[in-house]
């Protein structure tokens, strides 16, 4: 049914609204209860998984902007299921887990709030049918994930970190945006379920080449593609419940996710392979050799989750059907075990109270359902048979063998990836639990997790093993239609096996055993290293370049405050008005230059005289030495002005204006009273300077006014307004009926910011003056 | 009394004023007037019993905080617009009652355009004495201190 896709989405953000009040009725239990959200929305997914490997793809669509051409859609295929259901499903794992590993925290109610509102926002992304609708999605899991990895606040470096995160990707979604919007333009459709038949339209198009590389913005910086790698560590910062769900299962996976969606689109080109490819193959060395060097166990386990998203980018690049299949079977073997293992190394933490490897080992006879979770998962991780992860490494093997010349080379990279991570794996699942007892070293006495903190490792690691035994209980239903999805045709026939006979594929993964079980042997020499060689490389990183790039966009905004914002009311005005004449002066040039004509004729001795009183008072407001000279002159132009309106038949005008004006002289006079007397306080240059740039502004206006009355106008707005005053508003005066009929929404508008303005007035006078009370008391 | 002239002037044309303000609040759909001149009349009453005596007594003699003048009137105007959407029809779309006739006012139109008005009235003079009160309190804490 089309609708339990909005029904599942409604689910999860429903809980994290509840999620709150939850909390505080029920304390440690509310996480149990919300729990059972996304498992509901697991389920409903699940029970459509039957239409979905026949072939079927499910479509929910309401209109929303329908003439822009974005519609809330929905859609399940395939690739959607396999990332729906492991939002859902590891995230209700996760819920469950941070109920323990949270327990007592006195802001477990917005945790879950941000926690739910994430998941919902991940579920929304990769259900979404419509690109903007995507968008919206996307930049939802960033400020959630902002959120979540601040979620420490007290913290300086947790707020550092985060915002560190939330810049990285957000910029890059700015990228993907434009992409977006270009592929809209050029397919005239933003339904990726219509655009994916539209790849040769695309592809043949000359914007083809910036569509990719923005798009790949978006998607290089979400899923930490080198040279955007450096988030993905400092993320960290957060709980490790989010820790394990971002990493492992979500946020992270967001852009191979939009990689794999624009595939049957954007894919198949030498650019789009050839990008992914080398691109995702850096960031997998690069991940697994600085992995070497952590000694903390979530940094080792976060430097794998990058090794894992530049391989799985890689096989995207290549492309070939066996690269794909790899690429889904690594995904989904992936998400089992990494979150798993964060999981534990989270109750390792928990429970003994610190992640560096270099103190933990032993631990298995104190915590030993933990540590049966762990070995599990790092076996799977390990890619040793009879585990999934066995399954997913052999893909990727025989994808690569059947690579020839120059791409051999990401054969050889997927080898040395494969086998530093099994090393990493061992390192983070079992270093900490084997060896002798080291429990005195540690800050606190270690005893097993509560069974809200295991049951959600144990289930992920025997999953795991079992769908490494009988992987044909996912390989029709969920793994088969994914390929389908992303190499944008028929669901293919596919047999996922453990045992395929003796070939190469199978003696790489012996070297790949061999080597990562030596390297975890040599673990010791890394860590010895550890710190002089990550100060070493420090200074030449992607981080420090961030920090560069950040800390010289603040001393470039400082400078330009300094500059522009100087605190001096004669330098705003004085900028204000040269900008407007430097503008008027464009605008007459650009726009016909002068042209009018006078018409003597206009001229009455009652109009003269107006205008000459106004210019006496002009001359002297600017020339008078006290300010109640100055206030008696501006009123009098004002009242003049008044006048002027009265002569000219708009009274509603002029009653305005006098009632402002004597407003204003009431109001100026309570002000006057506060403020020093009027001195002189600029040189003659100043003056003069002021002199011509306020003549020429004036003269400018002046003329302005004049070329304005002579272009033609159409005056059919006016006329029509006036005749349908009355018959359609019933009331004769047509300004009024403007101001709340026609136009009634401006004039809300407008009172909206009278009423905002009323507030900041107070408040702005108020600051100066509590400073002066206090100063004096 | 600070100011004879002014204060008597104050306290004689402040009912004038404020029937003034409504009556041209009243007729501003059909002749010049409406909420903004007429806020700003009814404004006008208030600062000019201030003049005469005291800016307190002002206040006393508004009740209510001009703040709370400010919100009810957007409320009001907000209000108004809604009429117009159980009708289909947008939001802020003019509904009139049926004209009928009273003594003194001759033909009367009553419909959410001059509810908006009200609203507008409200909002003008809330800012005008909002901003007044506080200028002239910010003054007189000055004259007491002996400052400046």
């Amino acid at each position: 049914m089309p609708v339990s896709l909005l029904i599942s989405l409604l689910f999860i953000f429903g809980a994290a609204l509840v999620a709150p009040s939850l909390c505080r009725l029920f304390k440690d239990k509310g996480g149990c209860l919300l729990s059972l959200a996304p498992f509901a929305a697991f389920g409903l997914l699940l029970s459509q998984s039957g239409a979905i490997a026949a072939g079927e793809s499910i479509r929910y669509h309401i209109e929303w902007f329908s003439s822009l051409g974005c519609a809330f859609s929905l859609r399940l295929d395939g690739l959607a299921l396999l990332m729906g259901l492991l939002v859902t499903g590891i995230g209700g794992l996760i819920v469950l887990y941070a109920s323990g590993y949270m327990h007592g925290h006195p802001r477990l109610g917005r945790f879950y709030l941000y926690l739910l509102s994430f998941m919902g926002a991940m579920l929304g992304l990769v259900l979404s049918d419509n690109l903007i609708v995507l968008f919206v999605f996307w930049e939802l899991t960033s400020i959630t994930s902002y959120l979540l990895i601040g979620f420490n606040h007290e913290e300086k470096i947790s707020r550092w970190k985060a915002l560190m995160a939330l810049l990285t990707t957000g910029l890059g979604a700015m990228a993907m945006l434009a992409g977006f919007l270009i592929i809209g333009q050029v397919s005239g459709s933003y339904e990726l379920s219509e655009i994916n038949g539209m790849g040769d339209l695309l592809q043949g198009s000359p914007f083809y080449t910036a569509m990719v590389l923005l798009v790949l913005g978006g998607a290089f910086t979400k899923s930490a593609q080198v040279p955007f790698h450096f988030w993905l560590p400092n993320a960290m910062a957060a709980p490790t419940p989010v820790s394990a769900y971002l990493h492992s299962a979500t946020m992270v996976k967001a852009g191979v996710f939009l990689l794999a969606r624009l595939n049957p689109s954007l894919g198949g080109m030498p650019l789009w392979e050839n990008t992914l490819a080398i691109f995702g193959s850096v960031t997998l060395l690069l991940a697994v050799v600085l992995g070497l060097f952590q000694k903390d166990l979530k940094a080792i386990l976060a430097y794998t989750t990058l090794g894992v998203l530049g391989l799985l980018t890689m096989l995207l690049g290549i492309g070939t059907e066996y690269a794909i299949k790899a690429m889904v079977g690594f995904l989904l073997g992936h998400a089992l075990y990494k979150a798993a293992l964060f999981m534990v190394a989270g109750s390792v933490d928990h429970e003994t109270g610190t992640r560096d490897v270099t103190l933990l080992r032993g631990l298995r006879r104190l915590m030993p359902i933990t540590a049966m979770a762990g070995g599990l998962a790092a076996l799977s991780m390990s890619g040793l048979p009879p585990f999934f992860g066995f399954i997913g490494k052999e893909l990727i093997y025989k994808a690569g063998v059947k690579l020839g010349g120059l791409e051999l080379y990401f054969l050889v990279a997927a080898f040395v990836g494969n086998f530093l991570m099994m090393a990493l794996a061992l390192k983070a699942g079992i270093g900490p639990f084997f060896g002798k007892e080291n429990n005195d070293a540690l800050p606190k006495k270690p005893h097993e997790a509560p069974v809200t903190m295991w049951i959600g490792p144990v289930l992920l690691g025997v999953i795991g093993l079992v769908l490494g035994l009988l992987p044909f209980l996912v390989t029709d239903s969920i793994v088969a239609p994914a390929i389908g999805s992303i190499l944008g045709g028929a669901i293919p026939e596919i047999k996922l096996a453990l045992w395929h006979g003796f070939n190469l594929p199978l003696l790489l993964s012996v070297f790949t055993v061999a080597g990562g079980f030596g390297l975890f042997m040599l673990r010791g020499k890394f860590w010895a290293v550890a710190d002089p060689v990550r100060a070493a490389i420090r200074p030449w990183g992607a981080e420090a370049m961030y920090e560069r790039i950040f800390n010289g966009t603040i001393w470039l905004s400082k400078a330009q405050t300094r500059c522009l914002q100087t605190g001096r009311l004669h330098d705003y005005v004085f900028m204000i008005v040269a900008v407007t004449v430097g503008f008027l002066i464009w605008a007459i040039v650009n726009y016909g230059g002068l042209q009018f004509e006078m018409d003597w004729a206009q001229f009455d001795p009652i109009k003269v005289g107006l205008v000459l009183i106004m210019i006496v008072a002009t001359i002297v407001a600017v020339t008078a030495s006290a300010y109640m000279t100055v206030l008696v002159a501006l009123g009098t132009v004002g009242f003049g002005v008044a006048l002027i309106f009265v002569y000219y038949g708009a009274p509603d005008l002029a009653i305005t204006q006098l009632l402002v004006e004597t407003l204003t002289v009431v109001l100026f006079m309570f002000v006057i009273l506060r403020l020093p007397p009027l001195k002189s306080m600029s040189s003659m240059a100043t003056k003069i300077r002021d002199a011509i740039l306020a003549s020429t502004f004036g003269g400018l206006m002046t003329l302005l006014v004049l070329k304005a009355v002579n272009i033609q106008f159409d005056h059919a707005i006016s006329e029509k307004l006036a005749a349908m005053s009355y018959p359609e508003a019933k009331g004769k005066n047509v300004v009024n009926v403007i101001l709340v009929d026609f136009r009634a929404l401006d004039t809300l508008g407008e009172i909206v910011v009278v009423a905002a303005a009323a507030l900041g007035i107070a408040a702005l006078v108020a600051t100066g003056f509590k400073k002066k009370k206090g100063a004096a008391s | 009394m600070k100011y004879f002239i002014l204060g008597h002037a104050g306290r004689i044309l402040f009912p004038a004023l404020i029937i003034l303000s409504l009556i041209v609040l009243y007729r501003g759909h059909n002749l010049p007037g409406g909420g903004f001149i007429g806020g700003l009349m009814a404004a006008t009453a208030y600062i000019l019993v201030g003049l005469g005596s005291t800016m307190q007594a002002a206040k006393a003699k508004l009740r209510v905080d001009p703040v709370t003048l400010l919100a009810v009137g957007l409320a009001i105007a907000i209000i108004s617009g809604l009429p117009g959407m159980l009708g289909g029809d947008p939001f802020l779309t003019g509904e009139w009652l049926p004209t009928f006739y009273l003594p003194l006012l001759g033909a009367v139109h009553l419909g959410t355009p001059l509810i908006f008005d009200v609203g507008v009235y409200l909002v003008v003079i809330g800012f005008t004495l909002h901003t007044t009160f506080f200028l002239s309190e910010l003054a007189e804490s000055d004259t007491e201190e002996g400052t400046d």
